[in-house]
């Protein structure tokens, strides 16, 4: 074991004293920045996506946003995220002259994934909710996109909320590739470390621990949140 | 107030209503009667085009509303509907649940009135002749204020005023349906429609919303009401309307339908009812 604190010792003094902290602080700060605000965005490409998809679908604008929603999907779905995110840094957003820091490309193909998977999370919460629902909205007067965003949407959300949880903490991982556009995550910031003092057992391990504890974190406000949802259920 | 000229509704090739002509006058109170899959319940869900009707015209206080041109919202706020299954908001209290819709018209006119008194405006400057705005006299804070008094006063009618702040699930099947019906009368509707209101209802709570129905039978309401309830149907109908597939074999008022059958088909279903 003398050998293994010997390499704590090598990965503290990077850690602390060469200031390894702050990259790997920045680096914590960037996967969650992505994870949340792509899931933010996935969730609202998803809701819309979803409604698409539920829509009557006898006007011919609803069968083509249909389409539309069906390819974008399909797109996102098909594809690894690594593959969507090199083509959208080194392809898509060349070609359309575009000059994005990785950091806001990372979130932006992490909204847009996500968003993929949301729209089928969030479908099958939507056609969860009692049909009377809709029903009753449109019964006294309100438009379908009131009764849907007011009555149906916050309800399929609570239905949703452990799988959408899921997809957070899928996110959350996931992030450990935007080093291969460039983005400083936890990765870069421990395979700095790694790389300064020769040694990755240790760094690697802690960002191990890191990613556990956030997964962990993210799983408890997760539950909290579902207890502060189901206030409208019969127990509290 | 509403007149019903040859309706037809298909599920695909399955035809449920096979032409229906009718007229329901302010004040009336029908009661439509018939045995299960006669169409009762899809003819009243194509009054307010819940369900909409494959042909024919619905005629709701000079308007057809069964053309789909029509912004079938506005109308539908004047005619109240009541479920089988109560379909109160699960998300929202019951407060919340009376008070949406009023709040929820009132801000979107009030909306309407300033977007379009900011292009009268904006007209007005580069015109001579100027247009009068649209007199705007509510706030945001006082269509709430509106709607929540009225809401509180209908609770207080149904003797609920202390369920105000409790989500639906923690009320027993009546109240959630005399709630139901207040909230259909939130928006002072011209005619409710009842779908079986009793029926998924445990027996004993049966009569606190018959006698609400009752109360506004009485005030004057105009109401149409499929129900199983005969007795009911007999003492609150001005007019029963007999159902059996997709037709109205017989219309006439409960004294002479309940005790003198015409139709060879009300004569077999009331036997098997009564």
């Amino acid at each position: 074991m003398g050998n293994f604190s010997k390499k704590i010792e090598k990965f503290w003094e990077i850690f602390y004293e060469h200031n390894g902290y702050t990259k790997v602080l920045t680096g914590l700060e960037n996967t969650l920045y992505i994870a949340i605000v792509g899931l933010a965005i996935g969730i609202i490409i998803g809701t819309l996506i979803a409604i698409v998809k539920v829509l009557p679908k006898y006007k011919r604008i609803a069968r083509i946003l249909d389409g539309i929603c069906t390819f974008y999907v399909g797109l996102f779905r098909g594809t690894p995220v690594v593959v969507q995110l090199l083509v959208a840094y080194y392809v898509a957003l060349p070609l359309l002259g575009i000059n994005m820091p990785a950091l806001n490309v990372c979130v932006l193909v992490f909204g847009l994934n996500s968003g993929a998977y949301v729209s089928e999370i969030m479908r099958s919460g939507i056609l969860s909710v009692d049909p009377g629902q809709m029903e009753a909205g449109r019964a006294v007067g309100l438009s379908y996109r009131v009764t849907m965003m007011k009555i149906v949407v916050p309800q399929a959300i609570k239905n949703i909320l452990p799988t959408l949880g899921n997809e957070f903490i899928a996110l959350i991982k996931e992030t450990s590739v935007v080093s291969f556009v460039g983005a400083a995550d936890l990765y870069v910031a421990f395979n700095y470390i790694g790389s300064n003092s020769y040694e990755f057992m240790v760094p690697y391990l802690v960002m191990a621990i890191i990613y556990i504890v956030l997964v962990m974190i993210a799983a408890l406000l997760i539950r909290l949140m579902e207890r502060s949802l189901r206030k409208s259920d019969r127990r509290n | 107030m509403i007149d019903v000229i040859d309706l037809k509704k298909n599920y695909g090739n399955l035809e449920v209503l096979k032409g229906i002509t009718t007229t329901i006058k302010k004040g009336e109170k029908i009661v439509v009667i018939g045995p299960s899959g006669s169409g009762k319940s899809t003819f009243l869900r194509c009054l307010n085009c819940m369900e909409d009707p494959t042909s024919g015209a619905v005629i709701f206080e000079g308007v057809n509303i069964a053309d789909m041109k029509v912004d079938i919202n506005i109308h539908r706020r004047r005619m109240g509907m009541v479920f089988q299954q109560f379909n109160l908001f699960n998300n929202k209290t019951v407060i919340e649940n009376i008070m949406l819709a009023p709040v929820s018209v009132g801000l979107q006119e009030l909306r309407t009135a300033k977007i379009k008194n900011f292009f009268t405006r904006v007209k007005n400057v580069f015109t001579p002749n100027k247009k009068a705005l649209i007199p705007v006299n509510a706030s945001k804070a006082k269509i709430k204020a509106e709607a929540k008094e009225n809401a509180l006063r209908l609770l207080k009618r149904i003797g609920l005023e202390e369920k105000a702040n409790v989500y639906p699930s923690t009320l027993s099947g009546g109240q959630k349906q005399r709630i139901a019906i207040i909230r259909a009368l939130a928006m002072n509707p011209k005619v409710i429609l009842f779908d079986e209101p009793t029926s998924a209802l445990d027996p004993e709570m049966v009569g606190e919303v018959l006698d609400l129905i009752r109360q506004l039978a009485d005030e004057g309401m105009t109401m149409v009401i499929v129900t199983h309830e005969m007795g009911f149907a007999k003492e609150v109908a001005t007019r029963v309307l007999f159902m059996d597939e997709g037709r109205i074999l017989e219309e006439n008022t409960p004294a002479e339908i309940f005790s003198n059958p015409q139709n060879p088909r009300t004569k077999e279903f009331l036997s098997k009812v009564l």
